[in-house]
């Protein structure tokens, strides 16, 4: 299949391996902008969502939020972003916050809010302050849905960072750009497929993560 | 000054062909998507052991950047609209499927029960018990599909100017009119955002038994 062929002829080129615009070099500085980006969307999208699970307040706003967040066009925005601030991380940075908080933010909702009330009441009557309801009973019980919104806005922030390289910064999406300019499909093809594995290491990662960190009596019932 | 909406010449389209170009772009392949969709679902349901693999390679189509995946497709299709709308169209098979394996399995089994005493065939069951009990289900994983698949026609500008509204970024750059960029997001913005209004519309009306206040996801 032509597909392969280039992603072979891309891995076997040993000049791809090292240096400035090495494979190791690209994949450092994606892996960067990924985490950041998910790091700042999950600072504001998770206390937001969690609090407003539980105070049940709120949620139609919420949701008209995350529709307007997911209605920005990524790619746009990244332009718009450029001509008005320049060249430099914050122009990228803006485009995938917007894009990851909604999952996390409507997920993180849904998940409180979908919580059994019988043992929140139960931790009440037992005297529970609502912070440790929220930290105690609701998160474990709210974990694997939350992670998933998490997964989610991870992999679609994977992904898009590839548009980084369009105002010129480096990550995976160069090889992408850059091969697409060059008529060089072996390039993109590469690019593609090391952003792929990146996503699904991403996904592998959360699943490892949902196996650690969910309760086993959660996981039974889930 | 030019005006908001006098676009440069060189896109070849008024606003609101550009408009008309990007909804077509952006729904005909959530439309394909929909229709490709109901039987792999219901696959899913009558074959249990085919959801996780079903899952699992649409995830993993999901993880290939549009971007990568539309400059791929030029090799097959040219820089054409075809090139854009084939990923769209996978990318809202990710978020369909699901959505409808949900909604059909959601149906009670009582409520099958009783639509098999009353003699209904396989086929009648399917179209006017588990279908309609699942729309809130498919219109939900639509309203996703439909307005991401809107946002990301933009970046089809990259192969050969076809991502409609999008291709105003371009010009946005080589003019240095940010102005055309700023009306290239908040136009996209609005069509999402007015496309899941109509979608929520659409299941008000499908559901009539379904209680209205407190319904809206």
């Amino acid at each position: 299949m032509n597909v392969l062929n280039f992603a072979h002829s891309f891995f076997s080129d040993s000049a791809h391996w090292h240096g400035y615009d090495g494979i190791p070099t690209r994949f450092a500085e994606h892996l960067r902008y990924s985490l950041e980006a998910l790091l700042i969307a999950a600072a504001i999208g998770l206390p937001v969502g969690l609090l407003t699970g539980h105070t049940g307040r709120g949620g139609n706003a919420l949701a008209l939020l995350a529709t307007a967040g997911r209605a920005l066009p990524s790619f746009g925005l990244l332009v718009l972003m450029f001509l008005w601030i320049g060249f430099g991380l914050l122009p990228v940075m803006i485009p995938l916050v917007v894009l990851a908080v909604p999952p996390i933010l409507v997920t993180a909702y849904e998940a409180v809010r979908s919580v059994d009330p019988s043992p929140v009441d139960a931790a009440r009557g037992m005297g529970m302050s609502e912070t440790r309801v929220l930290l105690q009973v609701e998160l474990p019980v709210a974990l694997p849905l939350v992670l998933s919104g998490l997964r989610t806005a991870a992999i679609q922030i994977v992904s898009t960072a590839t548009i980084a390289a369009y105002v010129s910064l480096g990550g995976l999406g160069r090889y992408i750009i850059d091969g697409l300019y060059q008529r060089n499909y072996d390039k993109v093809v590469g690019g593609a497929t090391l952003t792929a594995a990146l996503a699904l290491a991403t996904l592998g990662l959360f699943w490892a993560a949902a196996r650690l960190t969910v309760s086993p009596g959660v996981r039974r019932n889930g | 000054m030019s005006g908001f909406f006098d676009l440069p010449s060189d896109l070849q389209h008024s606003y609101l062909g550009l408009v008309g170009l990007h909804l077509r772009e952006a729904l005909l392949p959530v439309l394909a998507g929909l229709l490709l969709s109901l039987p792999v679902a219901q696959l899913c349901v009558r074959f249990r052991w085919m959801y996780p693999p079903v899952l699992g390679i649409t995830t993993v189509l999901y993880a290939i950047p549009s971007l990568a995946f539309f400059v791929v497709l030029i090799d097959y299709f040219g820089q054409s609209e075809t090139t854009v709308m084939i990923p769209l169209a996978l990318y809202s098979l990710v978020v369909l499927v699901p959505a409808i394996v949900d909604g059909v399995r959601s149906v009670p089994p009582e409520t099958l029960a009783a639509a098999q005493a009353m003699g209904f065939g396989a086929v009648r069951r399917y179209l006017q018990i588990q279908l309609p009990i699942a729309v809130p289900a498919i219109i939900a994983g639509l309203r996703v599909a439909t307005v991401s698949s809107i946002s990301l026609v933009s970046v089809g500008m990259l192969i050969g100017n076809q991502g409609a509204l999008g291709n105003m970024l371009y010009d946005a750059q080589t003019y240095h009119r940010p102005a055309l960029a700023v009306n290239s997001v908040v136009t996209i913005a609005v069509l999402g955002i007015l496309a899941d209004g109509v979608l929520v519309l659409l299941r008000l009306l499908l559901t009539p038994w379904m209680p209205r206040k407190g319904a809206t996801r």
